[in-house]
């Protein structure tokens, strides 16, 4: 069954039309890569599935059911997480406070609802562990970490609470080579998990290495949706930049 | 992301570091504003024998509990990235509607309480509408409020100080019950409750996070409008509780109440460690840094000086208490 429906999207900003009738699939344990030039409209639909922006018309159905009606916080309790290129951390909170910011854990005490700190160390501890990363301290402002370190955090947030889908923007963008191959790893684990993973990047290499299928956005519309296996650098580049200029492009990426 | 990046391995923190670091998570405060606090009493106590008494510490106590609550409420709203000015016009506002309630109205010492709480608590979600619901910046919202509390006190009591409050309403700012002044139990166990609200539950939790990062809030699926609305209601409330206090301490409410305390509120709460910019903040820092103005003015008062040194000296301390969080906090992070 289908993991994640998106159909018939449209979006405008005032009189800026944004996405055109935009529609992909996700299946369980399927990478798909989303790509395409700067505002071509990738970040304003995955904005529209976690709920950051409201569609104008269209739908999104997680495991058939529609969930545009929902709000960013009941969507990421259905499974939906997003890794913001910006990573969207509070800076200046510790590791667990990111990892569970808006889903603390409580217990009562006399009828109160008190945040359960120590139940929240405990989990942001193992789910570190588990990635392999290695932050300074749990209890130190993620403010103070690396580039690398913060998006250990950002990952360990999203895959705390057992996603179905995970969606990554520019993951790879600020990381040393090292660093690419640990994130590549990591989605080709969740894949094996069976978790819809969808990718936005602007490094084809990794998108060609990673995905099983490629989806490519050109002025707001779905220009191309190729099965990774079955294409090639050229035809992604080709319709990235719509045909036009494609021989020159293609060469250029070629190169690297 | 397994990387042996040198700069990743963190030297071993010495013992002052992890005082520190225990004190910031346990207790959510900064040592340096507690040492500046004994400090300071020691030296008042070395310098004026009359500083070290049960009586002078209540005085000091006292003195502070209208401003400690007002700084409750700026510790609040300015953890959550936001700013409220009008604290001081709204303690006024408040003050003189309960006055005029219990007074003019004649209605029972509960009501009257409740009149001037919720005045206080009505004029704050009139500022969190605003500043939620039309986008309006929080600085001028509540600093147009600043004005409409003000004037409006003025247009309730015309302009005169309203006398006389029942005595069941002057009990709570003259009382003493076991010898202490009710505003310092109220005071006391107002900032208890908060201080365990801010630093232990999750709308706490949620106000820090929305001063450090409103968006990465928001794609968490807290409701920022909501919360926000909810923080300037609080603050308005507190300003509202503030009035009580100080109108029932002076029997009367008085339209010029105030003025001004909105900046002494967000003073302590900033020598108390809260960020000016949201994302830190804790109840108990404030109530350090409140205390340190209230030692500091007592100070200089059992030592005769003139008051408007007092003024300097605060003003003093706030730019040194910033710039020593400043120093910690550039060595610390890579902000």
């Amino acid at each position: 069954m289908t993991l994640l429906n998106v159909t018939g999207i449209d979006k405008s900003f005032g009189p800026v039309h944004v996405l055109h009738g935009v529609g992909f699939t996700v299946d369980p344990g399927e990478v798909v890569g989303l790509v395409g030039d700067n505002g071509a409209g990738k970040s304003t639909l995955m904005k529209i599935v976690t709920g950051m922006y409201s569609a104008d018309a269209g739908d999104v159905a997680l495991e058939g059911n529609s969930i545009l009606g929902l709000t960013p916080g009941d969507r990421r309790a259905l499974g939906i997480e997003m890794i913001y290129q910006d990573l969207a951390l509070a800076r200046q909170q510790d590791v667990a406070a990111n990892i569970f910011l808006g889903r603390e854990p409580v217990r009562s005490v006399f009828g109160m609802k008190f945040v359960d700190r120590k139940a929240m160390k405990r989990e942001a501890q193992s789910m570190i562990d588990r990635l392999g990363a290695k932050l300074p301290a749990i209890n130190r402002p993620v403010g103070s970490f690396s580039g690398g370190q913060q998006q250990s955090v950002a990952i360990a947030r999203a895959l705390t609470f057992n996603p179905k889908v995970v969606i990554m923007d520019e993951p790879t963008a600020a990381l040393a080579v090292r660093e690419v191959q640990g994130v590549l790893d990591l989605i080709r684990q969740l894949r094996d998990e069976g978790i819809g993973v969808i990718l936005i990047s602007h490094r084809l290499n990794d998108v060609l290495s990673v995905t099983d299928r490629i989806v490519v956005l050109h002025h707001g519309r779905a220009a191309a949706n190729l099965t990774t296996a079955q294409t090639n650098m050229a035809e992604v580049v080709a319709a990235i930049v719509g045909g036009s200029d494609m021989a020159d492009a293609a060469a250029h990426e070629a190169r690297g | 992301m397994t990387s042996t990046d040198p700069r990743m391995s963190t030297p071993e923190p010495g013992l002052w570091a992890r005082v520190q670091a225990r004190s910031i998570e346990q207790l959510h405060i900064r040592l340096e504003s507690l040492v500046v606090l004994i400090g300071l009493a020691a030296l008042m106590a070395v310098l004026s024998p009359f500083f070290l008494s049960v009586s002078n510490f209540l005085n000091i106590l006292l003195a502070t509990s209208t401003i400690g609550v007002l700084a409750i409420a700026a510790t609040f709203v300015l953890s959550s990235g936001g700013l409220d000015l009008s604290l001081g016009s709204v303690l006024g506002l408040s003050g003189v509607v309960g006055a005029a309630v219990a007074v003019k109205l004649g209605a029972p010492m509960p009501i009257a309480v409740l009149a001037t709480v919720g005045a206080g608590a009505l004029a704050g979600l009139v500022n969190g509408l605003i500043i939620t619901r039309a986008y309006v910046p929080a600085f001028i919202v509540t600093l147009g409020m600043l004005g409409i509390a003000r004037g409006l006190a003025l247009v309730i009591s015309d302009g005169r100080v309203i006398y006389g409050l029942p005595n069941a309403m002057v009990y709570l700012g003259q009382g003493r019950p076991f010898g202490i002044p009710m505003p310092v139990i109220i005071f006391v166990v107002t900032a208890i409750i908060m201080h365990i609200v801010l630093a232990y539950t999750r709308y706490g939790r949620h106000t820090l996070a929305i001063g450090d990062n409103e968006n990465a809030a928001r794609t968490a699926g807290i409701n920022v409008d909501f919360h926000r609305l909810t923080l300037y209601t609080l603050s308005g409330g507190l300003a509202g509780l503030a009035g009580l206090l100080f109108a029932t301490r002076i029997n009367s409410g008085d339209p010029t109440a105030g003025i001004t305390y909105e900046l002494t509120a967000i003073t302590a709460a900033i020598i108390g460690g809260t960020n000016l910019f949201g994302g830190r903040g804790s109840i108990l820092g404030t109530m350090i840094g409140a205390l340190i103005m209230g030692v500091l003015q007592n100070g200089l008062n059992l030592l005769a000086v003139q008051s408007y040194y007092q003024q300097m000296a605060i003003g003093a301390v706030l730019i040194l208490a910033v710039f020593i969080d400043q120093f910690q906090v550039r060595k610390e992070s890579r902000v």
